[in-house]
């Protein structure tokens, strides 16, 4: 556990800070710029859901060091209405905002592990991994 | 804030690059620019080049996914280029189809597509 960072999700301009705060960590930890994009985009989807459902929150990253593997650490949290069917968002396809319902079922795809934790009203934590290779 | 991404017009076709990365707001200011120039000039065709975009999310490409229904209903064609390795393998990930129909490796090679599939 070493260097955590993060940025507040108010604005949609904050997206932009969060997925450059990642992509720039990325880069540092030294993923390749494939994973870099993989890590950015999914960054920005997770922020982005923060904006749209919950209007506010926060995405922190963490660089992981286990075992000599390293890796990334981004964890999406807000307080909230939360999110009534968890294996709902992680189909295809489902959407309740008119998007693409590519989001959280695509992000968990371009990371290695993804975890999300919701409680209706009280809000949502989402925390994925990628390891370097 | 945002900076206006620039559309240029050469003979018959606009073309546009990417420069720099994209916001929700410029994207969208980005989308409309495009179609109002497209009327103005009554071009025919339109090269959108994504060679300096290094990542895209759901949101940028349904935009740009949107922008190219857009411009067809409008009667012109688009063509999409120098998308980049992970821009193509993070899309096919998070599983969106761009719904482009026509894409070329880079500008020069869009710019012959687009004369060809317009007839001169």
């Amino acid at each position: 556990m070493a260097k955590q960072t993060s940025v507040e999700i108010v604005t949609e301009w904050d997206i932009v800070a969060a997925r450059q705060l990642g992509r720039n960590e990325a880069k540092a930890l030294g993923f390749g710029t494939v994973d870099q994009a993989r890590i950015t985009t999914a960054i920005s989807e997770l922020a982005r859901n923060i904006y749209l459902y919950a209007r506010v929150g926060r995405i922190d990253i963490e660089r992981l060091d286990e075992d000599g593997k390293q890796g990334i650490l981004i964890v999406a949290s807000d307080k909230g209405a939360g999110i009534e069917d968890v294996r709902k968002v992680l189909e295809d396809g489902y959407s309740t905002s008119g998007g693409l319902g590519a989001g959280l079922p695509g992000v968990k795809r371009l990371m290695d592990s993804m975890d999300i934790v919701s409680k209706s009203g009280e809000g949502t934590t989402i925390t994925i991994t990628k390891w370097l290779r | 804030m945002s900076l206006k991404v620039p559309i240029l017009k050469l003979y018959d076709c606009l073309i546009v690059s990417i420069q720099w990365e994209l916001d929700d707001h410029m994207a969208m200011m980005f989308q409309e620019d495009l179609l109002n120039k497209l009327y103005e000039t009554g071009a025919r065709g339109v090269v959108l080049d994504l060679t300096f975009v290094d990542f895209m999310d759901s949101y940028i490409a349904k935009v740009i996914g949107d922008a190219i229904n857009m411009v067809a209903l409008m009667g012109a064609k688009l063509v999409l280029t120098g998308i980049q390795p992970p821009v193509a393998i993070t899309l096919v990930e998070l599983g969106i189809s761009l719904n482009a129909n026509s894409t070329a490796l880079d500008l020069e090679k869009g710019l012959e597509q687009l004369r060809k599939e317009l007839g001169g």
